[in-house]
């Protein structure tokens, strides 16, 4: 280390200013609206109780969470499957044409995230292209009612973050010591065996980091659910939006709220601590190797 | 009432939610009135109207929903605004809280144009505090060639046919979803009985389950696409589809509809009461107000204005030419008091639910 990590480095001041003023200030007092009740046209009745919690674990808004989980899980699982395979071939891809191949993938997000998610509207509606090209090709029955349902806000998930996991797949099998595989493929272990024994479990870490982000981003979203889900299909994120903006009971809102904040807090350090572990892991492996 | 068709996305509103988090609320205008209104719920040239007009400056700011201005107003004590446009139940509130200023009715000499019937309204007879802008009815808005069973009750959308099942769509502001299930059970629009407005709550949670979406700003625009054949909707936002769609038409269901009333009023702690006043009479003349009726297509309680119109406006538009004695018949949207936790209550059960 070329610098002394225990003094105060004063450059961070700045971020650490933002973050403070405005992160963990309003944070705090998201927290403190949790324990007071809502005034009768909005506003906060400073009565201190645990109400708002109690109310979170109505089977009713729970089950909201749990549902908003199953999404988010699918969401990820479904993206690092896609994502996988295309962080694969573009590592293997000549290495000049790999920053291109990035560019690619990373090129809808020149446009607004509204607007991506608008346009699955346009595909999916009962109107839209998905069903006048089934037409075009000859089926006659019934139109497809495919938007406003679960499967098509998980599309809109899934479409929105694959550049996400695609690059966080990619940073880790780009940096990928070669001469691991040739000692595998050298050992007679052949190209699936070295895939599963050596390629991936050293890109579990950009596996992890990826899908965590799809994860966290998807069970606090509200724009995609609102749009493709047609407010049937309601997420955590249209609960703390909806108690916020209509029913204007804040603190109900600060109280989910906070379960959320509390729920991608745990999820961070558990991830956090799995990629301190994989990285010790892979350090040991190279070190053997 | 509500957005425009030109609506604003939900992320705007929730920027200013997070504004509001952050304690910044309210506005520190150089204007000499900040005024709060749905977005193109006034001509867009209205500031250089009114500054030609008087010499004035306004800043526009706009809300998404009612709840939306109510959760400011109620945060700031109405600081930041000196006008905003409400529907009457919330002018109601805001007048109790006493945040809204008497009108001075010798500063605005065009309260005169109004309707007799606009002046006598339960919420507020005399206009004291607030004078209607726009005012009609919900209802139902549908396509008459996808819809073949006759429609006439709030239970065609609540327990449609099976030929309807997942193509209606319903409004989602508290007081008019509540509303939806309060008159098909045969209740009152302000209903405050718990256990009534429990049962409301039950059936619109079965309503749910044939519903294609909830939607509160482009349901005129599914049923021209063919998405949706019926819809719960506005008089006015109905019109709407009419335009790109002969087919549709609306109708006020047998069991009875509301008679909504979009006001505006003056903030108590504004410090431009009298330039708001004057505000508030140029809206008044008939030439400023039938704006609203040709290009928002919501009648308005302003006689020479109505009268102003192209009969082939209300030709085109028959919600247009319904007059003020036959929209009185409706029952008012009144202030229902605490029990308007029952019912945002009740709402946000109703979409949480499966």
């Amino acid at each position: 280390m070329s610098y002394n990590a225990a003094r105060p480095n004063l450059l961070a001041a700045p971020a650490v200013l933002w973050l403070v003023a405005f992160m963990i200030v309003p944070c705090a007092l998201i927290l403190l609206f949790a324990f007071f009740e809502r005034g009768v046209f909005g506003g906060i009745d400073y009565n201190l109780n645990l109400d708002n919690f109690r109310r979170v674990a109505d089977p009713l808004y729970a089950g909201i969470f749990l549902r908003s989980a199953r999404i988010a899980l699918t969401a990820a699982g479904l993206a690092i499957l896609i994502a996988y395979p295309a962080a694969y071939a573009i590592t293997r891809a000549l290495p000049t044409r790999q920053p291109i191949l990035l560019f690619f993938a990373v090129l809808p997000f020149w446009s607004n995230y509204l607007i991506r998610t608008y346009a699955w509207i346009v595909l999916l509606n009962r109107e839209g292209l998905v069903n006048n090209l089934l037409r075009g090709l000859g089926y006659h029955g019934e139109p497809l009612s495919m938007l406003y349902t679960e499967g098509a806000v998980i599309t809109g998930l899934v479409y929105n973050y694959l550049p996400f996991v695609i690059l966080a797949i990619y940073s880790t099998l780009s940096k990928l010591n070669p001469e691991l595989i040739e000692a595998s493929r050298d050992l007679g272990a052949g190209p699936v065996r070295t895939f599963l024994r050596v390629t991936l479990p050293l890109s579990l870490s950009g596996v992890a980091a990826g899908g965590v982000f799809v994860f966290i981003l998807s069970i606090g979203n509200f724009v995609t659910p609102a749009l493709l889900g047609g407010g049937r299909f309601q997420m955590v994120g249209n609960l703390v939006y909806d108690q916020f903006l209509s029913a204007n009971d804040w603190p109900f809102g600060a109280a989910l709220g906070m379960v959320l904040i509390t729920l991608m807090i745990v999820l961070l350090m558990l991830q956090a601590h799995m990629t301190a572990r994989a990285s010790g892991e892979t350090r040991g492996a190279s070190a053997d190797a | 009432m509500f957005n425009s068709r030109t609506n604003r996305p939900r992320v705007a509103s929730a920027m200013q939610a997070a504004a509001l988090v952050f304690g910044l609320a309210g506005s520190a205008s150089a204007a000499d009135l900040t005024i709060s209104n749905w977005d193109g719920y006034m001509a867009k040239d209205i500031a250089d109207q009114f500054k030609a007009a008087t010499g004035l400056t306004i800043d526009v700011v706009n809300h998404a929903t009612n709840e939306e201005i109510m959760g400011k107003l109620m945060a700031s004590k109405g600081a930041g605004y000196d006008i905003v446009f409400v529907s009457s139940p919330f002018a109601e509130i805001l007048n109790k809280q006493g945040l809204l200023e008497p009108l001075d009715h010798k500063a605005i000499p065009n309260l005169a144009n109004l309707y007799p019937e606009a002046v006598k309204l339960a919420y507020d007879p005399g206009n004291a505090f607030s004078v209607p802008y726009t005012w009609g009815t919900t209802g139902l808005c549908y396509r008459t060639d996808l819809v073949k069973t006759p429609v006439d009750s709030w239970m065609n959308l609540l327990k449609p046919d099976e030929s309807l099942r997942g193509k209606v769509t319903m409004l989602a502001t508290d007081r008019w979803l509540m509303a939806a299930g309060l008159l098909a059970k045969g209740y009152s629009v302000n209903e405050t009985d718990p256990a009534k407005i429990d049962e409301a709550k039950k059936l619109l949670i079965e309503a749910k389950k044939s519903l294609l979406a909830y939607d509160d700003t482009t349901f005129y625009s599914k049923l021209v696409s063919g998405e949706a054949s019926l819809v719960h909707a506005w008089d006015g936002w109905c019109n709407y589809g009419i335009t790109d769609n002969k087919n549709i038409t609306f109708t006020v269901p047998k069991e009875g509809s509301d008679l909504w009333v979009d006001t505006i009023v003056v903030l108590k702690s504004s410090e431009h009461k009298a330039d708001a006043m004057k505000f508030i009479n140029f809206i008044l003349d008939p030439k400023n107000h039938a704006w609203a009726a040709q290009n928002i297509l919501y009648k308005v309680p302003n006689k020479p204005a109505m009268e102003s119109l192209d009969p082939a406006l209300i030709k085109q538009y028959p919600t247009m030419g319904t007059p003020p004695a036959e929209l009185s018949k409706y029952e008012l949207l009144r202030d229902i008091g605490p029990a308007i936790k029952d019912y945002s209550r009740a709402v946000s059960e109703i979409k949480a639910a499966n």
